[in-house]
């Protein structure tokens, strides 16, 4: 089994919904951590996470969160940033109400 | 109940009026998040983890039926169908859009509510007796004063930016269902000879440094409220701490600088600032405010169909037993509406139960419900042989769970499930035991027992007063769940003691019916209460069934 890697994707809370989204690739805020891009490298994502703290009009508080990418995709590390990704444990509310 | 007068609808209309152009301006990009936040922050609006958070004050737990038909109706229109009474008896939104807000707001001014300093550090909601002016135990109805305290530190300039956030709580009974000795100031309302007035009480409070509050004043007269009041916030706002957030507390005031020194700065401060006040004039808005409060009239009701149901009816018998409590006016009783559905979300309902339960208050419990900081939901005024009716609608609406004061009526914060600063989940914690107890047929045989759930070190949940109290912790990226007990949020206030090592999320129900089962064991008879037995043996024994058991298992 490989290894997986650890990363760092930048995360927030959109301003209007405030759900929760990530930064995906092409620089826009994605809902899905699927999506997310995925830094390796520490100075890249100091460097996304401030150009993103720009974006006031569009995010709330934009800070790094630590994943995990294996042979499926990006896991978090900590179980905060699991309940953030998937919603309440109460309802099927939040993200994993979306399908 | 208190209306809304002229200058109250026009203050929060006002304030609605400036923070729908705060929102605009927010969005329009002309505020920064950082320049935004404090101004949703006084309006009540949290940004938690999975979206925003209204925190809307029930103002000493009292609600008309109207307003809690709002309440269902905001939770209809703009959030998802329920919404959640919290132990400072606040209801809260967890969906809300911001661009929703301010309609929402508006629509909470209509039935004269608001969410205006539910959160920053200010004079925060002032919490009550959820039985006040039914209470057969009862001195004087808390809230005319509640009321009073609210309309004075409502926008008070000079405690906007206090050194922390600042908790009032009022019983009106010798027997505390408010946690008065968990607060900053606690009022607790006392008789010298004649002369009705209050016990003052400060320095308490829970969170990381948890504290009982300290008698400052053994007998306030009524006349000297403001004043008095103003004197202990205004001495707070000068000596508390600003460098240090979690020492920033009155609790942390008074410890730090002793109860003799904040005494004399108070006691120095009111003689200096009571001549200000208009005594004669605040006398005559109390005598205004105690009319509008006026216990409704309640003819003489007959009890046959109540006794003819409690003989033929096992089920409405165990709801009575455990959910209803003595009312002063014969042939009434208070009736609480438990939140805590064996497996439910303590303190959630959904908008169609709010709804009912206002037509179920307007039509036999005077139009009147309280929210409690057990986050459960009473009707105050209820006729002994309107009971079996009320029941039976309860029960249709899954509302009818016989178990107030057991085991499975469980105060649980929200947790890491919805809150931004917790540490470990509480709700599913609480939604285990709950179900684990109901399967085991225990909480009827372990009688009064408070279980109070914490997901993190701020204590929303009173763990420390829970006679069994959990605390939600991450260890190492893992939830872990610490244990207290001995807790107890009563007139006799007690912290509850650590009983050593935390338990991780699938080991802490097991941990909890050990708990239980050595009481059980342990107790002299029915008649000694979990508390009690607690009490007399002390810990040891408790651990030892806690502990001894999990050495065994990693055996």
């Amino acid at each position: 089994m490989t290894q997986a890697t650890p990363v760092k994707v930048v995360t927030a809370n959109s301003l209007i919904e405030g759900d929760v989204v990530w930064l995906a690739k092409d620089g826009s805020w994605t809902d899905s951590l699927h999506n997310a891009n995925a830094f390796t490298d520490k100075t890249d994502a100091q460097a996304a996470l401030e150009q993103a703290n720009l974006r006031q009009n569009e995010v709330v508080g934009c800070y790094l969160a630590d994943m995990r990418l294996g042979a499926t995709g990006l896991e978090p590390a900590h179980f905060r940033e699991d309940f953030r990704r998937r919603g309440p444990s109460n309802y099927a509310h939040g993200k994993q109400s979306q399908g | 109940m208190y209306q809304y007068d002229e200058f109250d609808r026009a203050f929060i209309a006002e304030r609605n009026r400036q923070f729908r152009a705060q929102v605009d301006h927010r969005i329009d990009g002309s505020l920064t998040e950082e320049e935004f936040r404090p101004l949703r922050l006084m309006n009540g609006l949290y940004l938690q983890l999975h979206a925003y958070m209204l925190r809307v004050a029930i103002p000493y737990g009292t609600l008309n039926s109207a307003q809690l038909r709002q309440l269902a109706m905001i939770a209809t229109r703009w959030d998802k169908g329920y919404g959640h009474f919290t132990t400072r008896q606040n209801i809260q939104y967890n969906w809300p859009r911001l661009t929703d807000v301010p309609d929402i707001l508006d629509a909470l001014a209509e039935v004269g509510l608001h969410a205006i300093q539910t959160s920053g550090n200010t004079i925060r909601n002032v919490t009550s007796d959820q039985f006040a002016a039914a209470a057969a135990d009862e001195i004087d109805d808390p809230r005319p004063y509640a009321e009073l305290i609210r309309q004075w530190s409502t926008d008070h300039p000079e405690f906007q930016f206090l050194p922390r956030k600042f908790k009032i709580a009022i019983t009106g009974s010798p027997n505390d269902r408010a946690v008065t000795k968990a607060h900053d100031i606690g009022l607790r309302m006392v008789r010298h000879g004649n002369d009705t007035g209050f016990e003052v009480i400060v320095g308490g409070g829970l969170g990381r440094t948890p504290m009982i509050g300290k008698v400052i004043r053994d007998f306030l007269p009524v006349a000297d409220l403001l004043p008095y009041l103003e004197a202990i916030v205004g001495t707070y706002n000068l000596l508390g701490r600003r460098d240090n957030k979690y020492k920033a507390r009155i609790k942390i005031t008074v410890h730090e600088n002793g109860l003799e020194k904040v005494r004399d700065l108070v006691e120095a401060q009111f003689h200096k600032i009571a001549p200000q006040f208009d005594a004669a004039a605040t006398a005559q808005h109390l005598a205004q405010l105690k009319q509008q409060f006026a216990a409704p009239d309640l003819p003489p009701r007959d009890d046959q169909r109540y006794h003819d149901a409690r003989r033929i009816d096992g089920v409405f018998r165990a709801w009575a037993d455990t959910n209803l409590h003595p009312h002063r006016v014969a042939g009434y009783s208070i009736v609480t509406i438990s939140l805590k559905p064996h497996g439910g979300t303590p303190g959630d309902a959904t908008d169609a139960q709010m709804t009912l339960i206002a037509d179920l208050a307007d039509r036999y419990a005077q139009g009147e419900i309280r929210v409690s900081h057990e986050q459960n939901l009473v009707l105050p005024h209820v006729a002994l042989d309107d009971l079996p009716d009320l029941h039976a609608a309860l029960r249709k609406a899954g509302l009818a769970t016989a178990n107030v004061g057991l085991a499975s009526d469980i105060i649980a914060c929200p947790g890491m499930d919805y809150c931004a600063l917790a540490t470990a989940r509480s709700i599913p914690v609480a939604q285990e035991i709950a179900q684990h107890v109901d399967a085991l047929k225990l909480e009827h045989d372990i009688g009064p027992l408070k279980i109070k759930i914490s997901g993190c070190i701020n204590a929303c949940g009173h763990h420390h007063v829970g006679h069994i109290g959990i605390l939600g912790l991450d260890r190492a990226g893992v939830e872990n769940y610490q244990i207290t007990l001995g807790g107890d949020g009563s007139e006799d206030a007690v912290i509850g003691t650590r009983t050593g090592p935390g338990f991780a999320y699938d080991q802490i129900v097991p941990a909890v019916e050990r708990i239980l089962r050595a009481y059980l064991d342990l107790r002299r008879d029915r008649s000694e209460t979990f508390l009690q037995a607690y009490r007399r043996l002390g810990a040891d024994p408790f651990k030892a069934a806690l502990y001894h058991t999990e050495q065994e298992d990693a055996a």
